[in-house]
């Protein structure tokens, strides 16, 4: 089944480990010293933008109708797995750009050589292997969460009814009252 | 990004700051802006750093760890970290007041160095006081005394320092009951980084009342110490008229802007840029003559006593440079930005750091040394004159100043209120328990990129004047209130009430007064100490009609005197909060519990209009406790019936 990341604004606390995290994961270096050392350091696909006076974190929406698969014109951008998360095949890659000027949430961005474009995979070799991305895992607050879309949704609507029967246990204990 | 009008109200700095944008220069309001968001666990004070266990975070929202990994409590990393901060600014101020102890003993024993003992007046006094034997002593041998005593505070291991002796009986036993009298400066300090080493202190209350202690070791220590002591070597300030903000920069002069807080080195400075030899040199490289300015605190030691200008305040040290008019900024100790450095690259500005304790990039290191004092000074000037023809491009000198006065003492202050003859602090007193002054507020502090540059001061300012408050500030809020025309004696027409405008009427004296620069925050504790003694208005200082804020503070320097400041009785209202609030326990002493120690406690609130009014119910809590009447005049802000006071944020 379709699998989300979810951010919960209200939880992040701008700390960035999420970006540290993404970072480790995309890279055979196994310490953060070493991978400071690499010619090529390591990148996050992975972004905390200020919020008002806090943080949210922005990566790739994995979008069902993706603009960035449609726009590319080498195929390198395709969705594998049914349900799965929107890959991008960095040889096939020529770096042209257009994925990132139709991306609505600015999250492609150019990898640091600059020779092809760089997004969030959804860490579909940790995902396989039943754990969360390295963002979610990472995340000291469960700002960000990996959820089952349909199950996100099934609690949703369960809260909304509880609120609703709430509400109504409260009007009745006022009529009572009366 | 913000534009220049939403980052500053003082109109030179919305100058500089479309400049800025214009050319590119980045300024600290923009590095704000791009280190948003900031990482919450710092603001909240529950991210710990002192183990290599660590580092440790405590989740605010219960899900992640509630402990470090030694078992500490948010409460007990906050408490650590809030600490250590008072410790750092402790150490900065009583560092200063050391050097200024150190110079009183070279002045002292060179019969013919470049320091001079120019307020034999007060070094006498102080003598008295500390029981110093005068009779039949040459002056030197009084300073030299005096000198040791004041050094000795530094390493002094047992007992009280010596000038916790000014404050309040009832303060005094209010220290002594919860363990916080101070024994020595440096010992104070040395004792929290022991506490918050890990497996040390690990009770959040305890923990603070050690920085408690270390902040009266400043506060009555070495601040004190560097405000009498740069008393007696280069003169009790006296009234000065003077002028604030860029626009004393002149295109014309050699600009010499000094940046930082010892008078050792400012002073030096002021008497090298008037020699006549340097201003014939100046006029030889086609300059009209020698302009000095100063910005931060340094200024505010120079203005007090030589009514030397003020540039400007923390926030504009870079903009100073921008103007393309200084020859040379320079710096000693705190509150320099190392951006100056890369900035000084792209101007003909000299970057010339002096202090072998404070090193910068791409600055020219001339290092001050009290026993060649004015010929470093003149050196030091020397540059600033030769780099004159080396100016680049337009001048940007925005056309902002307004007049002020300044250079008000405990000492002097009352000479105004009772006459050359009669010193004294009936007047205040009186005017106090009429109501015609409703009470007095300290405004004191730095700037904040996170509160529009000014607004906090000035707004704070006025209302507390506009309510019948006196107002004392010192540093950058100092600058701040002149630069907006607050310190002119005009003021009080415009802006103050009508109780306080009397005053003002009468006596001559501004409604807002400039009592120096920060250590010069103890003035505003003698001031306290002299109206208990006086009579009338209570016992302890915690019983004052008075109230303390810094609106836009950042430094570690501003927490340890707010918690001098608040131990020793006063309510104060910060803009920024304490990095504390993941912490409830660390919260509730700090604006609750402390208050029942030592009559003074904290507020947070970043209005600076709300803040104001929060001093204001206070200080009409403090008149209804002496059964004082209210305010003799109407004023704006009306008292309140206690129920209906807002609370502030907490």
């Amino acid at each position: 089944m379709a699998k989300m990341i979810v951010v919960n604004e209200q939880r992040c606390l701008g700390c960035r480990q999420c970006t540290i995290e993404c970072a480790m994961a995309h890279t055979d270096a196994r310490t953060l010293a070493e991978a400071l050392s690499l010619q090529q350091p390591p990148q996050p696909r992975v972004h905390v933008e200020a919020v008002g006076a806090s943080g949210m974190p922005l990566q790739c929406r994995h979008c069902e109708d993706a603009p960035c698969l449609a726009i590319c014109p080498t195929g390198a951008i395709s969705r594998p797995a049914e349900g799965g998360p929107v890959l991008l095949d960095a040889e096939r890659c020529i770096g042209c750009k257009f994925c990132l000027l139709v991306c609505p949430f600015g999250v492609i961005e150019l990898s640091r050589d600059g020779k092809a474009a760089i997004k969030c995979d959804q860490c579909f070799e940790r995902t396989e292997a039943g754990e969360a991305p390295a963002c979610v895992a990472g995340c000291p607050t469960g700002a960000l969460e990996f959820r089952d879309v349909t199950e996100w949704l099934a609690e949703r609507r369960r809260q909304a009814v509880a609120a609703v029967a709430r509400a109504r246990l409260a009007a009745a204990a006022e009529e009572a009252k009366t | 990004m913000k534009k220049p009008e939403q980052r500053s109200v003082d109109p030179a700095t919305v100058e500089l700051l479309e400049y800025a944008g214009s050319c590119g220069l980045s300024v600290a309001w923009d590095r704000y802006e791009a280190m948003q968001p900031q990482c919450g666990f710092g603001q909240l004070g529950i991210c710990c750093r002192n183990c290599t266990m660590g580092p440790c975070r405590i989740d605010p929202f219960g899900d992640g760890p509630t402990e470090g990994i030694c078992g500490a409590t948010a409460d007990i990393i906050a408490a650590r970290n809030l600490v250590r901060m008072i410790a750092g600014g402790a150490a900065a101020h009583s560092d200063h007041g050391r050097d200024i102890a150190h110079t009183l003993l070279t002045a002292a024993e060179a019969k013919d160095g470049d320091y001079g003992l120019k307020d034999a007046v007060k070094l006498r006094a102080m003598a008295e006081e500390l029981g110093v034997e005068t009779e039949g002593k040459d002056i030197r041998e009084i300073a030299h005394a005096v000198a040791e005593i004041c050094f000795g505070q530094f390493g002094q291991q047992h007992g009280e320092v010596v000038f916790t002796a000014r404050a309040p009986e009832d303060q005094r036993r209010r220290w002594r009951e919860a363990r916080v009298m101070p024994r020595g400066v440096d010992r104070e300090i040395v004792e929290i980084m022991h506490r918050t080493h890990i497996g040390v202190d690990n009770d959040p209350v305890n923990i603070i009342l050690q920085g408690i202690r270390a902040s009266l070791g400043d506060g009555w220590g070495g601040s004190m110490i560097a405000t009498d002591v740069s008393d007696v070597l280069f003169r009790g300030p006296a009234w000065v008229r003077s002028r604030a903000n860029l626009g004393i920069l002149d295109p014309a002069k050699v600009n010499v802007v000094v940046h930082g807080h010892e008078p050792t080195l400012s002073e030096m400075i002021v008497a090298a840029a008037q020699d006549a030899e340097m201003v014939e040199l100046a006029k030889s490289q086609g300059a009209a003559g020698i302009n000095l300015g100063g910005m931060c605190c340094t200024a505010n030691e120079i203005l007090m006593r030589h009514g030397i200008p003020l540039a400007g305040n923390f926030l504009q040290q870079e903009l100073a440079v921008a103007t393309g008019v200084v020859d040379a900024m320079i710096v000693d100790v705190q509150c320099i930005m190392p951006a100056l450095g890369p900035l000084t690259q792209r101007y003909h500005t000299k970057f010339i750091s002096t202090s072998p304790k404070a090193k910068f990039p791409f600055a020219e290191h001339i290092e001050f040394d009290e026993s060649r004092a004015m010929e470093i000074a003149r050196q030091i000037v020397r540059t600033a004159i030769e780099n004159f023809p080396n100016r680049k491009g337009e001048p940007r000198v925005p056309d902002h100043t307004n007049p002020l006065i300044a250079g008000f003492t405990a000492e002097n202050a009352f000479n105004m209120l009772g006459g050359r003859y009669r010193s004294t602090y009936r007047p205040l007193n009186d005017a106090v328990m009429a109501g015609r002054l409703r009470g007095v507020a300290g405004v004191v502090g730095c700037n904040n990129p996170k509160v529009v540059h000014d607004y906090g001061h000035t707004e704070m300012t006025k209302e507390l004047i506009a309510n019948d408050v006196l107002v004392a500030v010192t540093g950058c809020t100092a600058v701040a209130d002149g630069k907006a025309g607050l310190m002119a004696p005009e003021a009080a027409m415009k802006y103050a009430g009508k109780g306080l405008q009397e005053i003002c009427r009468a006596v001559g004296i501004p409604p807002v007064l400039h009592v120096g620069s920060c250590v010069d925050n103890s003035r505003i504790l003698i001031v306290l100490s002299n109206m208990v003694a006086e009579g009338g208005l209570g016992e302890s200082i915690a019983d004052l009609p008075v109230a303390g804020a810094a609106p836009e503070w950042m430094s570690e320097k501003a927490v340890s005197i707010g918690f001098y400041v608040a131990a020793s009785g006063v309510f104060t209202v910060l803009g920024e909060p304490f990095p504390i609030q993941g912490a409830p326990e660390v919260v509730e002493f700090v604006c609750g519990g402390m208050e029942k120690l030592f009559g003074g406690k904290f507020a947070f609130e970043a209005d600076p209009i709300k803040a104001a009014r929060l001093m204001i119910d206070h200080i009409d809590r403090k008149r209804a406790a002496l059964k004082l009447p209210g305010p003799m005049y109407e004023v704006p802000y009306a008292p309140r019936a206690a129920a209906e006071e807002p609370q502030a944020a907490g």
